[in-house]
């Protein structure tokens, strides 16, 4: 650990120049490394929507061949899965206030933590330079057979998943033990904030499930290079059989990505409500919940794949369970903001946007977790809407709320709260203008990952193109907002919101070691007596 | 079109948006559908209702205001977690008996046999007769589809029956329904299987018994050469990736195709006569049209007869 006030007096100033910050260990810088990368990735899986909604704007496939779709779609999906929304949260705005959240000077590991970055950027230039020989066209599932048959980069893109997922299995390991070791005096696991309970659950999740998927796609990689046979019928092997194992991962990572999208809400929700949170214990121990019986939902993906009735509805069960502590989490958010004193700062309204979207998320996924019902709308733009309002609306939104709550303390200044506002706006609504329609389409029964379709499908897709507009001005907005900020906001204060946990007690932006003097934490996290 | 013209009209007319209800199962389909719609209504109503009613009644009114410490209340959380719990099991149960009922397979069920491939359905009836991307099927009599693929996974899905099966290589799946109202109906393939998984489309067409009896007797005998090719150009599969009017779909136009002795291909120019087409569809690789990718098409051999190369090109001669 280097010294406070080395040569200047916060994180940001602590030591000049590029090389400082490749360096770095401090689990603020690390943080914001990741922001950059994130951002950049969310670009460009952005720019593949733009793409993919122009292709569907009118039947007929007037943009791309139905091979380059294909192609467009599988990145589209690869890069927000696994390039922005996997590592989004936790990496970024986990990295950055974890630490502070529990009064401690840097994760457990920080070597590790700096080491996780470079394996991650690693996976994702590799699975990048995919686009220059060949692209990969198998969607981000990589379902087999058609991963080892079809002739495109498929080998590079599941090392470079494989890649990415070590990063995550490392910076969740170096969370648990941060959480477990490094809490200041008095910082019982009771105490800590919300947000360091999401980030914990996920990090479970992370260390458990990520290695499912890495075997999985190893096993891809040696089926198509040495031909091992596992997947592949014509050698012996069961197609079906990737799906378990992939979903044995991918389901958890569902929850990867919104449980701590959850956390930030918690967090944005009692400050702006300016009211202590309501149900502490349940939500902490509904992120467990969730955590826990995630592992046994997977089959839920699988309804019509030809796995037996009982497994149907024993994955149809267990699936319903889930969403009780999910709601539970949705009906404590709003006792919270109830009598509280609630102010609509554009971190809340993204917060509130949250709520609006994943409710409706949440009871089209009861829809889909309901056996009989998921075989008409399996594999539909149904289940597309579903996921994007879960995904988008859900873990998206709550990014959104958690650099505009975040903004002042990570770079000390106040970005400009009417276009903020604005940026809601356009984004709120475009999005459900988008994927709203996408429901309806999934009902009629439009299949996914079609490259063309027919006419009867035409004019809601034409509304679901002009909404991605108005999502991707939105998101342009808080670019813009972002960097008008960075380069001439107002100097923020050290706590402009009126919050309560421990980051919020510190300089924005933070000194180099957090803390001058070491927190002794007496009472809970969200105090407003 | 008629089979489009069935699906648009009733597309929206059906409550909750769903397709035209063609089977008892897709009556309680939209029931248990048209339930959980309403149950989510409310459950968002309440929601997102609340949270704007909350919003707006306790928007902050001074800087100093006090709010109550309330940390939690058992018996308030005991009811948001169990009545949710109840709907939710309403809804698994209810969602049980209808996946039972698209199960259930009745023993006296007119067996189909169905292939999938990239990207073309062929279905194989008990009289030895064939088809591809269409088929027939008697109405009021259930149905019994027996399924597998010659390469990756697909699904075979009749929005109107509200049913939908992977169809996985290496193994039989199976799907049933029993058509109640005569008409043609729209499949899709609705598990992504490549280049032209858009296009793996069918029509099934119900049809009075008397009608599907005399449909399963008939045969080729009396057509031309190129008549053979005609329907092999759609039974194959050619169709989802050939276009026969000069429209670039995944792979080049069949019009004007035989004959030009100077086709661009990737190497140079070829003469494109028998020889040269016969290559194209036996080993799609050795010569790719220019502007095409290499390794899209699936090779047809094995798959076709000599008989049937001669009348597809036969037909392809007729396209000027």
């Amino acid at each position: 650990m280097g010294h406070a006030h080395a040569s200047g007096d916060n994180y940001i100033n602590f030591a000049p120049g590029i090389k400082s910050w490749l360096t770095s260990l401090d689990h603020k810088r690390i943080g914001l490394m990741y922001m950059i990368a994130v951002m950049t990735f969310f670009a460009l899986g952005g720019t593949m929507a733009i793409l993919i909604r122009l292709q569907l704007f009118s039947p007929g496939a007037h943009l791309f061949s139905g091979p380059d779709y294909n192609k467009v779609m599988t990145y589209h999906g690869a890069i927000m899965v696994f390039f922005v929304i996997i590592p989004g949260i936790p990496a970024f705005l986990g990295n950055f206030f974890l630490p502070l959240h529990i009064g401690a000077k840097d994760v457990a590991f920080p070597r590790l933590n700096l080491m996780s970055w470079y394996v991650f950027m690693i996976g994702a230039t590799l699975g990048l330079t995919t686009l220059f020989y060949g692209g990969v066209d198998t969607g981000w599932t990589f379902y087999t057979p058609y991963s080892i048959r079809t002739g495109t980069a498929v080998v590079s893109m599941v090392l470079a998943a494989f890649i990415m997922g070590m990063s995550s299995v490392l910076t969740g390991l170096n969370f648990i033990v941060t959480v477990h070791k490094l809490r200041a005096p008095g910082m019982t696991m009771g105490r800590m904030p919300l947000f360091v309970w999401a980030i914990y659950s996920t990090a479970i999740l992370q260390v458990l499930a990520t290695p499912v998927l890495a075997i999985t796609l190893l096993l891809i990689a040696a089926e198509r290079l040495i031909g091992i046979g596992i997947f592949d019928p014509n050698l012996g092997g069961d197609p079906v059989l990737f799906q378990h194992f992939f979903w044995f991962y991918s389901h958890p990572a569902v929850y990867i990505m919104i449980l701590p999208a959850m956390g930030i809400i918690s967090e944005v929700i009692v400050a702006f409500s300016r009211k202590t949170i309501f149900g502490y214990t349940a939500i902490a121990y509904s992120s467990l919940g969730i955590a826990a019986v995630s592992f046994f939902v997977w089959g839920h993906h699988m309804f019509v794949t030809g796995q037996s009735e009982v497994a149907g509805l024993v994955f149809s069960f267990i699936t319903m369970l889930v969403g009780v502590p999910t709601a539970i989490k949705m009906f404590n958010w709003l006792a919270t903001m109830y009598r509280g004193s609630i102010q609509f700062q554009s971190p809340m309204l993204y917060a509130m946007g949250f709520l609006f979207l994943f409710a409706i998320g949440g009871v089209t996924g009861i829809m889909l977790a309901s056996v009989g019902l998921d075989v008409h709308f399996h594999d539909t733009y149904f289940v597309v809407a579903h996921f994007h309002y879960v995904m988008v609306g859900g873990s998206l939104m709550a990014l959104m709320a958690g650099i505009y709550y975040w903004f002042p303390k990570m770079f000390g200044k106040m970005y400009n709260e009417t276009t903020a506002r604005i940026s809601f706006v356009f984004t709120f609504i475009g999005f459900n203008v988008t994927f709203f329609p996408q429901f309806v389409l999934g009902a009629m029964g439009m299949p996914r990952r079609y490259a063309d379709y027919l006419p009867p499908f035409e004019s809601l897709n034409k509304i679901s193109t002009v909404g991605s507009w108005l999502i991707a001005t939105g998101f342009l907005i808080s670019l813009y907002t972002i960097i008008r900020g960075l380069q001439s906001g107002a100097k923020a204060p050290a706590n402009p919101w009126g919050a309560k946990t421990l980051e919020w007690t510190v300089a924005s932006p933070p000194i180099h070691s957090n803390f001058d003097i070491d927190p002794i934490v007496t009472a809970g996290p969200y105090e407003y007596r | 079109m008629n089979w489009m013209m069935l699906f648009l009209k009733s597309a929206f007319a059906g409550h909750s948006f769903t397709p035209p209800q063609g089977t008892e199962i897709a009556v309680q389909y939209d029931n248990l559908y048209a339930f959980l719609l309403w149950a989510s209504f409310f459950g968002c109503a309440i929601l997102i209702g609340g949270m704007i009613f909350f919003a707006i009644k306790y928007r902050r009114k001074t800087n100093t205001d006090k709010t109550p410490y309330i940390s939690h209340n058992t018996a308030l959380e005991f009811l948001w977690s169990f009545i949710p719990l109840l709907i939710f099991l309403g809804a698994f149960v209810w969602g049980w008996y209808v996946y039972h009922n698209m199960r259930a397979i009745p023993e006296n069920a007119t067996e189909i046999h169905i292939f999938g491939k990239q990207w073309t359905w062929e279905f194989a009836y008990k009289s030895g007769k064939t088809s591809a991307n269409e088929f027939w099927v008697p109405v009021n009599q259930p149905v019994k589809l027996i399924m597998t693929s010659r390469d990756v996974i697909h699904s075979f899905y009749i929005p109107a029956m509200r049913i939908k099966q992977d169809v996985v290589p290496g193994m039989y799946t199976a799907l049933w329904f029993n058509a109640e109202k005569t008409g043609d109906y729209q499949i899709f393939c609705a598990e992504y299987c490549g280049a032209a998984h858009s296009q793996m489309m069918a029509k099934m067409h119900v049809v009075p018994v008397e009608e599907y009896e005399k449909w399963l007797q008939e045969n080729d005998e009396g057509l031309t050469l190129a008549q053979k090719g005609q329907k092999l150009y759609n039974a194959k599969g050619c169709i989802a990736c050939h276009s026969l009017d000069g429209s670039v779909k995944v792979g080049p136009s069949w019009k004007g195709l035989f004959g030009r002795k100077d086709r661009p291909i990737e190497s140079g120019t070829v003469d494109a006569d028998e020889s040269y087409i016969r290559e194209s569809i036996l080993q799609p690789n050795a010569k790719i049209a220019k502007g095409f990718p290499s390794g899209v098409m699936p090779t047809f051999q094995g798959q076709l007869s000599e008989d049937q190369v001669m009348a597809l090109i036969e037909f392809i001669k007729t396209l000027k």
